[in-house]
């Protein structure tokens, strides 16, 4: 569907060149929701405008449904930016438009009849919930109905591809839940390819199937969500997942629990298959550790649940190893935290 | 009543005046609104990150607003005699002020235009640009129609100047209230005169500015 290779953006100033993207290489399948996470700074919102040429690419190739996009010619490129929708953090609409001229605005840019323009535009509000509101001005929305404009105008020309630029980041929870809902709901009704950029690991569990994760211009971690998710293995997606897990207030937590009892602090983690098995009963009953639950949750994400379990184990040195063998060999992750 | 408060007041007389105010200033008020329109635009698509972007073509835009703002209404209108005889025939009457009425006054409306065109979030260029639009249907549709109510409030206080600017084209012969104000009020010492045709400048320019408030609150759903 997508496919980038050895994409660079290099920004030239006379003091520096800063490079925003790094001969980044990417795949993405066609109909999948595709995260992009990373911190500010990192080029994840450059990468996403390279790929409507926003900004012009220094190098590289970006091939969406067959076509090089960064040869195109002028004309070419308009025509095919036609087919590509995109949403924005700031939702950028027409404040001098309503509801309904917004989300015509990119049916007049394509040459579509009013009567058509007219008739598609009511399938798209009643599509992103906004019956009732055709004629509002968008200085009458709500950020969350504002945002439903853009999805709606977004998806005007029937577009293979949807690019999201922090598409919630200025959206409360709550809002940001029913946006997510609405993507994952044309995501799954009309095939769509979703690109989305965030710097929020909620966004990319609540609703990627795969996840690449930028660091400085580069991805330098890339696969199934909740494959990244159980097995992180860069710093900075470890740091990303910490965001979810509660690993961040576990120390607190163990700190307070060691000083109860000597112990072993161990992180379990489950995925899909094995979330169901009953390790923590069965190893407290086959060796001779006391278990003290310190922290578990399990989270949900589009390709399976995702389980973290902090356990205290008390007991002789020899009983531990053997209880953690054992939960090692019933599939399930375990590691030993080391308390800093 | 009328005859016995303004003795020296020919109403015939300043019912031409008036016609000829308006004349001028409506006349010149639409040449001024599309050059300065074309000038703003251009000022604003070839300035650094727009869609023309066109360093020597901005300078030579900025450069010709920024002289002809420069010079004083009076002088210009002397300058540009040679001009507006070869262009209207004459130097006299209303119609030979037009000329320097719009050319002194677009340049000024030119920088309302750029102003108002710089307000227009990026962000909503950037959506039309990611939407496949044409450069025109930018211009068009997303900056001018974006910012029409700040261009409607620039040719406001531009159409207020402008007035003040008929009655000193009047001083040298355009006709208007000026005219008859200077040439029948303040020469014959008729203040009447002088009285009357300062109070109805006074109720035009509350008309235009009126108009203009209320035009720009109705565009205006921000």
């Amino acid at each position: 569907m997508i496919t980038i290779k050895n994409l660079s953006k290099i920004y030239r100033t006379k003091k520096q060149n800063i490079t925003a993207v790094d001969q980044l290489d990417l795949t993405i399948e066609s109909g999948e929701i595709f995260g992009v996470i990373g911190y500010s700074g990192a080029g994840k919102s450059t990468f996403v405008r390279l790929l409507n040429r926003l900004e012009e690419p220094t190098a590289g190739e970006i091939i969406i449904n067959g076509k090089d996009i960064v040869k195109q010619q002028k004309n070419e490129l308009r025509l095919a930016r036609q087919e590509i929708g995109m949403i924005f953090q700031h939702f950028n609409l027409l404040w001098s438009r309503t509801v309904h001229q917004n989300i015509a605005f990119p049916l007049e840019i394509a040459g579509v009849p009013k009567k058509e323009r007219k008739a598609k535009v009511d399938r798209l509000i009643e599509l992103v919930g906004l019956k009732g509101r055709e004629n509002a001005y968008p200085s009458q929305l709500s950020g969350g109905q504002k945002q439903r404009v853009g999805i709606a105008r977004a998806l005007a020309n029937d577009p293979k591809v949807l690019l999201c630029d922090e598409a919630t980041s200025a959206l409360d929870p709550e809002t940001t839940d029913s946006i997510l809902d609405l993507l994952v709901d044309i995501n799954k009704r009309l095939g769509l390819t979703i690109v989305m950029i965030t710097h929020e690991m909620n966004v990319i569990r609540k609703i990627c199937h795969r996840v690449a994760v930028m660091d400085t211009g580069k991805v330098v971690e890339v696969g199934d969500a909740a494959h990244v998710f159980q097995n992180p293995q860069q710093a900075i997606t470890k740091r990303f997942v910490q965001q979810l897990d509660g690993s961040e207030q576990y120390e607190s937590l163990s700190a307070a629990a060691l000083k109860e009892g000597a112990g072993t602090i161990v992180k379990l983690s489950f995925s899909g298959e094995n979330v169901n098995q009953t390790v923590v009963s069965q190893t407290a009953k086959q060796f001779d550790v006391d278990i003290n639950i310190l922290q578990g949750n399990v989270l949900q994400t589009q390709t399976g649940a995702v389980g973290s379990l902090f356990l205290q184990l008390v007991g002789s040195e020899a009983e531990v190893e053997k209880a953690l063998d054992f939960i090692r060999s019933a599939n399930v992750k375990a590691e030993v935290q080391e308390l800093v | 009543m009328f005859e016995k408060w303004f003795p020296n007041v020919d109403i015939a007389d300043l019912n031409t005046a008036i016609y000829e105010t308006f004349y001028m200033t409506i006349l010149s008020l639409i040449g001024t609104f599309i050059i300065g329109i074309i000038l703003g635009l251009l000022l604003y698509l070839t300035s650094k990150g727009k869609l023309w972007e066109n360093k020597i073509v901005y300078w030579i835009v900025a450069a010709v607003v920024n002289v002809f703002r420069a010079i004083p209404f009076i002088i210009l209108i002397l300058l540009l005699f040679p001009f507006t005889d070869f262009i209207v025939g004459t130097i006299r009457g209303p119609e030979a002020a037009l000329p320097a009425l719009i050319i002194g006054s677009a340049p000024f409306y030119a920088r309302l235009v750029e102003i108002a065109l710089k307000e227009v979030d990026n962000g909503v260029i950037e959506a039309a640009k990611a939407m496949g639009a044409k450069n025109s249907t930018i211009m068009f549709k997303v900056l001018l129609k974006e910012s029409m109510p700040a261009l409607v409030s620039g040719i406001t206080v531009t159409a207020i100047a402008l007035i003040g600017s008929t009655a000193v084209a009047g001083v040298i012969g355009a006709g208007g209230l000026g005219d008859f104000a200077y040439f029948y009020g303040f020469q014959r010492r008729q203040f009447d005169v002088v009285f009357i045709c300062t109070l109805l400048i006074v109720i035009v320019v509350f008309v235009f500015q009126f108009i203009g408030d209320l035009i720009s609150n109705k565009l205006d759903k921000r």
